[in-house]
């Protein structure tokens, strides 16, 4: 018997309701693309640019895998989980991108299991605990209105991988940025207990934002962390218009920048937890 | 509520003709002898409606407790690959226990109040998902047993007589095969890996193999529910029967894979032309669905938990929608 | 409320206070074929009714196009009703192509 084969078939009792039938368009979005790093651009930014957009995913997949059996409502679970696994997708790409151009020949899995966390490059905001589920979808709202803006510039970058990885991502990042701005509203607008911890969301999500203006490692392939502010800035008054909310005044940053490197303490945890049964099993094939 | 799907209650319009209870059963009685199906605005008799809620949201139950003992590897899966199988596979978990809710709700029921009895211990889900989880091995064997059992249970509901039932079996069936094959590789993956990922696949399958036999209910002998669920073809098959079919599909899956199943009685029969195999400890199934299993407790607090925490959410989510319907009847009387 | 709550002992409560109205949920799975009814959910409001449904019922690719209706707003048959509604077209047998005998030999027909 090969492995194949090994699986019970649905047998002769299996259902034969041809319209429950899957979808087949699967399609690689790197197909028929070359890998070759294009004439003028710096291997070295491109591969940092990788791996730091996927560093954003792959923290964030990770806190939305949080929320996993714990989401407000079951259809919520769905949701969640469909949104974390669009961002996981994005990592495993970005991180195999990084590591083609940068002369390692690693892969995505040594990209997020044999770094340190002190070298993991993502925004700071990402790395947050996760909090309520108005914490939750204020963050996710600025994230993927900052990284939509971004993506949108990035379709169009020199490195015609990365193009289309962004190109992909746009699709995915524009119903991540209405799903989130949806539940604002409501939650905005909704009871007084809701629209106190969306308040409070918006306070303590703010200031991490202000990195986000700063940011610069795609500045090489046509996208500008402080333009993609601006869209997000414009998002975010939309929201908090519609959800009868006010927005905090402009927050001072917390010092340094996850793009260099300064993380927070609550990033190690994260990581370690992430790494933690593919280190602790050195040469395990998974 | 009034739904679409829903079953009459029992009450009728002054305007209709009130028909003999004999009537109604006898053509009940009919479609089921055509195998023909039962659909949710049709009369039924109580104890039918009754059985397939109980069964329905135990079902629905089960997968929505079942996504806990795998959702707790998703952040510490080994690969990015595994990571986002399993999510993808949680997630189905949940979409499933959603399909088998709102075919429960065709019944008259509300999903509001089959949580209720869940959070409150009132009603059960099946008891394989109150052992733990110690080790990545079991994410594997969990696909190769557990989802491999269920498929052996729901494949032949696909043909249930209540056809909501039934059609969300066959999403759920076409959806699970995937859960099987996606636990069976990821078992023969490690064991080409290190000598300490084979005892970790051994070590898992010891475990979970005595309790995965006894996901087909008690023996049939002794389960009283059986003969009248299986007259109605709620159930097509008894519990014994597809035990044996998941022991006879599974054995030689093992062997491929270079495990040992933990039962010295398991032997070929060449007469029977199947597998005699030992009898599970039935008491221990007992007792694990009395709550006395190791992580009974744990689960259902959970879930409870996860329920009372959002519900500030669900309640805000419903104080908007009323705002904009009430503001929305405001700007139309306003226009008039 | 059903015979079955009664027979649980499930208080009448009205149940808008305890959870999102339902909605059914409609698929069209591919260009050329109608929305087919794929079962419900539960849902707030009408925007996140389509979400929800693009969640749940079309994480595989089974859509293009999907439709979500308050449950209580469709109107249905009762099953009391299933002669007069639905007999009279069963004796319309000419609606019906395999009526009509056409000789094998005639083609695309």
């Amino acid at each position: 018997m090969n492995d194949e084969r090994i699986s019970l078939a649905l047998g002769e009792e299996g259902p034969d309701d041809a319209r429950w039938a899957f979808g087949t368009g699967f399609e690689d979005p790197l197909h028929g693309i070359a890998t070759a790093v294009p004439e003028g651009v710096e291997a070295a930014r491109l591969a940092a640019c990788c791996a730091a957009l996927g560093d954003d995913a792959l923290v964030t997949a990770q806190r939305l895998a949080e929320w996993c059996t714990d989401a407000p409502e079951l259809e919520e679970e769905l949701a969640l989980a469909n949104i974390g696994l669009d961002l996981l997708g994005q990592a495993r790409l970005l991180y195999s991108r990084a590591g083609q151009v940068d002369g390692t020949g690693r892969d995505e899995d040594a990209f997020a299991y044999f770094r340190d966390a002190a070298d993991f490059r993502n925004v700071r905001l990402v790395e947050l605990p996760r909090g309520d589920f108005a914490f939750d979808m204020v963050r996710l709202l600025v994230l993927s209105a900052w990284r939509l803006a971004l993506f949108e510039r990035l379709a169009g970058a020199a490195d015609p991988v990365l193009a289309a990885i962004a190109a992909k991502g746009v699709k995915e990042l524009a119903y991540h940025r209405q799903f989130a701005a949806e539940w604002v509203v409501r939650l905005g607008d909704g009871t007084e207990e809701s629209r106190k911890r969306t308040a409070r969301a918006l306070a303590e999500v703010l200031p991490w934002a202000v990195e986000l203006a700063r940011d610069e490692i795609s500045a090489p392939f046509g996208a500008d962390g402080g333009e993609a502010s601006k869209a997000l800035s414009d998002v975010l008054r939309q929201t908090a218009d519609a959800a009868g909310l006010t927005l905090p005044p402009p927050a001072e940053a917390p010092a340094g920048t996850g793009r260099s490197g300064e993380h927070t303490e609550h990033l190690a945890p994260l990581v370690g937890e992430l790494q933690s049964v593919a280190r602790e099993h050195p040469g395990a094939r998974w | 509520m009034a739904t679409a799907e829903q079953a009459p209650t029992g009450s009728r319009g002054p305007e209709e003709t009130p028909v003999e209870p004999a009537a109604l059963q006898r053509q009940f009685d009919e479609t089921i002898a055509r195998d023909q199906r039962i659909e949710p605005r049709d009369w039924m008799p109580e104890g039918y409606r009754r059985t397939l809620v109980r069964q329905i949201a135990q079902h629905a139950h089960s997968e929505i407790i079942g996504m806990q003992p795998e959702g707790d590897w998703i952040t510490r899966a080994p690969s990015l690959r595994r990571k986002a199988i399993l999510f993808a596979k949680v997630q189905d978990e949940a979409g499933h226990g959603l399909y088998l809710y709102s075919a429960a709700e065709t019944l008259g029921v509300d999903r509001a109040d089959l949580t209720e009895r869940l959070v409150e211990g009132r009603q059960k889900y099946s008891s394989i998902f109150n052992y733990p989880t110690p080790t990545y091995a079991d994410v594997g064997t969990i696909g190769w047993f557990v989802d491999g059992a269920a498929i052996c249970n729901q494949v032949p509901l696909c043909r249930s007589s209540y056809g909501p039932y039934a059609r969300a079996m066959v999403r759920i069936c076409k959806e699970e095969s995937f859960h099987q094959r996606q636990g069976y590789e990821l078992l023969l993956t490690m064991m080409r890996g290190t000598e300490a990922q084979r005892r970790m696949v051994q070590e898992s399958v010891d475990r979970w193999w005595w309790p995965s036999l006894m996901m087909f209910g008690p023996p049939d002998d002794n389960s009283p529910n059986s003969e009248r669920s299986m007259a109605w073809k709620i159930k097509r098959h008894s519990n014994d029967e597809l035990r044996q079919r998941f022991v006879d599909m599974t054995v030689p899956q093992a062997e491929r894979l270079g495990v040992t199943l933990p039962d010295p009685e398991l032997r070929w029969n060449e007469e029977r032309g199947r597998y005699d195999f030992g009898t599970p400890d039935f008491s221990e199934l007992k007792r694990v669905i009395s709550g006395e299993g190791p992580c009974n407790e744990e689960r259902v607090a959970r879930r409870r938990k996860a329920h009372q925490d959002g519900a500030w959410v669900r309640e805000a989510a419903a104080a908007h929608a009323a705002k904009q319907a009430s503001g929305r009847a405001t700007r139309q009387e306003a226009a008039a | 409320m059903s015979a079955a709550e009664q027979a649980e002992g499930i208080p009448d409560v009205p149940v808008d206070a305890r959870g999102w109205p339902m909605y059914e949920i409609f698929v069209r799975a591919k260009r050329g074929l109608n929305h087919v009814h794929v079962g419900s959910l539960h849902a707030a409001d009408d925007r996140m009714a389509l979400t929800h449904a693009r969640d749940l019922y079309t994480r595989r690719n089974e859509g293009v196009s999907v439709w979500a209706v308050r449950s209580e707003s469709i109107v249905a048959s009762t099953p009391d009703e299933k002669d007069p509604f639905f007999e009279p077209s069963g004796d319309k047998v000419y609606r019906h192509p395999t009526f009509y005998e056409i000789p094998d030999d005639v083609p695309h027909i």
